[in-house]
């Protein structure tokens, strides 16, 4: 059951996607509607980030393209946002709340410029926004998995994008961050704004996202999530797994091959 | 004193270059360590610092001549071959970083080591000094030599300042950068640049084998000091200047003494100051306030005592001998001194004899601790439906720990009680 739309904000087309050298995501092929809240699930290993990181250009692609709003990635740069995955990042850094929640603004300021004023007083409503706003002085390594998550959100937030991609949001936060997070994001969606979530919790995607993309190294489902959250296509999901996809996964990372021919 | 005096009025030219260079040489390199510190790439100024040796020495066999400029431009293609080498390796081979690095130091220093050998014995008439380069020469940075390498020092403190912003970004959070479409790849090429512009500078005052500590210990001496990225190039700075000045000072008071090697001392004794007494991350600040809370419990935890014996016998301010405390918690004979003593010295308690009697601020102390106590024995088992025996471990840490507000509110919220799990009183503010 996979669903496009006319005009989508994000078109994958035909993407195939190797990590060191393995193929992880086989032809995907989907579209998501403007303002959608879309939930991208899938077992641990099925490639759910690395769809997220290829649509961002932070690995390469072995085949097919991504266009956001019908245009190329550095067309539309200022209008996207990325909360990456907490844990990638060392948060023994020397910087405050503050700073990083500042950085989102960075682009917008453009090379050689120092944050002014008007930046500061983004991140301070953006923190805000995260109920954060006392924490702005503290070191980043004193706050906690929640907190920590908030400030990644603030510093996205400080960017006005129009679409958002966050990866695992949710992953290792308190029940009080989780409820924030996503009252957040859905505020964000009714403005209009796209935002796609790598999400592992199947519990909360009926009530969380209104569009769903299912993912096991193919796509499985992608469309509102009455109609792709059912029993059989997560079966399809989590059940068997396709152990020859995998399998032929690892001969081609053992042969050295390229999971699709150069042209 | 008076060669301090004499070194300060900077009356011989020579001694005025000398400092100048020594400075500006050490806080450029403090600044761009601050950077390669905090990427967790220490040991590539280590690898950069050994494998410049080489284009030194090719770029004298090929032009003959100590030209600064020429030497400079040696060092700095042979200083980047060498990362390149080090990335390659890990990104096709199985080796990890640590091996990876290690290979490249040591093949590029070889061949370093290999050329200079060659060209000392090849009778070249003006090859002598060259091999200062092993062991730096900051007293002898005079004329041309200073003059290039100040430029350089320059220049690399004018980058960061420029693109502070974004190395910070790149530092900390590369993923993002790129996806805000900063040039990441184009600002870690600049950003590597300057890091081997200061060693390759660097390398005049303290030589190859030392200048990895030129880079990083300044940077890792400030990092104790600040939680954030511009104070730490600050304050990494002013730790690079002082090293330099002293270590130019010392080689003029006993001439037998080198300037460079000496720096990296005083930055080593900095390091060492800071990783033991900085507040908040020095070890011997952390013991100290450890000491302090131990302390703080064994008075709070006697004075307890003595509000126990009070509250059996009836009578708080009873004569206890010190062993009578033993009965109600077990104390050392050493905490039972070290305790009373300091207990008295505060004016908690006041000796008898052999004994001991509460004063009266001990008396209301010891009531608030045991209060706490039974407040929180009491919140455990209604709040955390823990059972009544198991809840007297836990108060005994958190007694110590709740400040008035929360007793007040803990109050509040358990409605004023007035006994504890275990039927016994609850004693009133």
């Amino acid at each position: 059951m996979i669903q496009q739309v006319e005009n989508p904000a994000l078109e994958i087309h035909d993407l195939t996607v190797s990590y060191d050298k393995k193929p992880v995501l086989w032809g995907v092929d989907l579209t998501i509607p403007t303002g959608a809240l879309c939930g991208i699930i899938g077992p641990n290993g099925a490639g759910k980030s690395t769809l997220i990181k290829s649509i961002m250009d932070l690995i390469p692609l072995n085949s097919g393209y991504v266009k956001l709003f019908d245009k190329e990635l550095d067309e539309v740069r200022k209008k996207i946002s990325y909360v990456p995955q907490r844990e990638s990042v060392d948060w023994d850094f020397p910087a405050s709340v503050l700073d990083v929640v500042t950085m989102g603004r960075y682009a917008q300021l453009g090379l050689f410029k120092r944050p002014r004023r008007a930046d500061k007083d983004a991140a301070m409503s953006a923190l805000e926004m995260v109920g954060m706003e006392k924490y702005a002085k503290r070191q980043i390594a004193q706050l906690s998995g929640g907190q920590q998550q908030r400030v990644f959100l603030a510093r996205a937030l400080t960017q006005n994008a129009e679409i958002y991609f966050l990866d695992e949001p949710f992953a290792g936060v308190d029940a009080a961050t989780e409820k924030a997070i996503i009252q957040i994001l859905k505020k964000l969606s009714a403005e209009g704004k796209t935002i796609v979530v790598v999400h592992h919790d199947l519990q909360s995607v009926e009530t969380y996202f209104d569009w769903v993309i299912l993912l096991n190294l193919r796509l499985i489902g992608s469309g509102p999530t009455t109609e792709v959250f059912t029993p059989q296509l997560l079966e399809e999901t989590y059940g068997g797994k396709l152990t020859l996809l995998s399998e032929v996964g690892d001969l081609v990372k053992k042969g050295g091959f390229h999971a699709r021919e150069k042209q | 004193m008076e060669t301090l005096i004499e070194f300060f009025s900077f009356e011989y030219p020579n001694i005025k270059y000398v400092v100048f260079g020594t400075i500006l040489l050490s806080i450029s390199s403090a600044v761009v360590g601050c950077f390669t510190f905090i990427k967790k790439k220490s040991l590539v100024g280590d690898v950069v610092s050994h494998a410049v040796l080489p284009g030194i020495c090719i770029s004298f066999l090929a032009s003959g001549s100590k030209d600064p400029f020429l030497l400079i431009v040696g060092a700095f293609v042979s200083g980047w071959i060498s990362i390149i080498v080090m990335d390659a390796i890990i990104k096709n081979t199985k080796l990890k970083e640590d091996a990876a690095t290690g290979l490249s130091l040591s093949v590029f220093f070889g061949i370093g080591i290999l050329l200079m050998t060659y060209i000392q014995h090849s009778g070249n008439a003006s090859q002598s000094g060259l091999d200062t380069f092993l062991f730096g020469k900051a007293a002898a940075l005079v004329g041309m030599d200073l003059l290039a390498f100040s430029i350089i020092a320059v220049m690399v403190l004018i980058v960061v300042f420029i693109f502070y912003k974004e190395f910070k970004l790149i530092s900390f959070d590369p993923q993002f950068a790129k996806v805000i479409g900063l040039p990441i790849q184009r600002l870690e090429v600049l950003l590597t640049s300057i890091t081997v512009l200061a060693v390759v500078t660097g390398i005049q005052a303290v030589g190859v084998v030392l200048m990895a500590a030129m880079l990083i210990t300044p940077a890792a001496a400030a990092r104790f000091w600040t939680n954030r990225l511009s104070k730490m190039l600050l304050i990494s700075s002013v730790f690079g200047a002082f090293s330099g000045i002293s270590g130019a000072f010392i080689s003029y008071s006993t001439p037998s003494m080198p300037t460079g090697p000496w720096m990296v001392m005083i930055l080593s004794i900095i390091a060492l100051f800071s990783f033991f007494f900085a507040p908040g991350r020095g070890i011997v600040i952390n013991q100290w306030r450890r000491f302090k809370i131990q302390s703080q419990l064994l008075e709070e935890n006697l004075l307890k005592a003595f509000f126990k014996i009070g509250e059996s016998s009836g009578n708080f301010f009873m004569e206890v001998e010190a062993n009578d405390l033993r009965l109600v918690r077990t104390f050392s004979s050493g905490q039972l001194s070290r305790g009373l003593r300091k207990l008295s010295t505060n004016g908690y308690v006041e000796k008898a004899g052999n004994s001991w009697k509460l004063s009266i601020e001990g008396h209301d102390k010891g009531k608030r601790i045991t209060r706490l106590h039974r407040l929180w024995e009491l919140y455990l088992t209604k709040y955390l439906r823990i059972a009544p025996d198991h809840v007297h471990e836990d108060a005994d840490t958190i007694e110590h720990v709740i400040t008035p507000e929360l007793e007040r509110r803990l109050e509040k919220l358990l409605d004023y009680p007035t006994s504890d799990p275990h039927q016994s009183a609850i004693p009133t503010r």
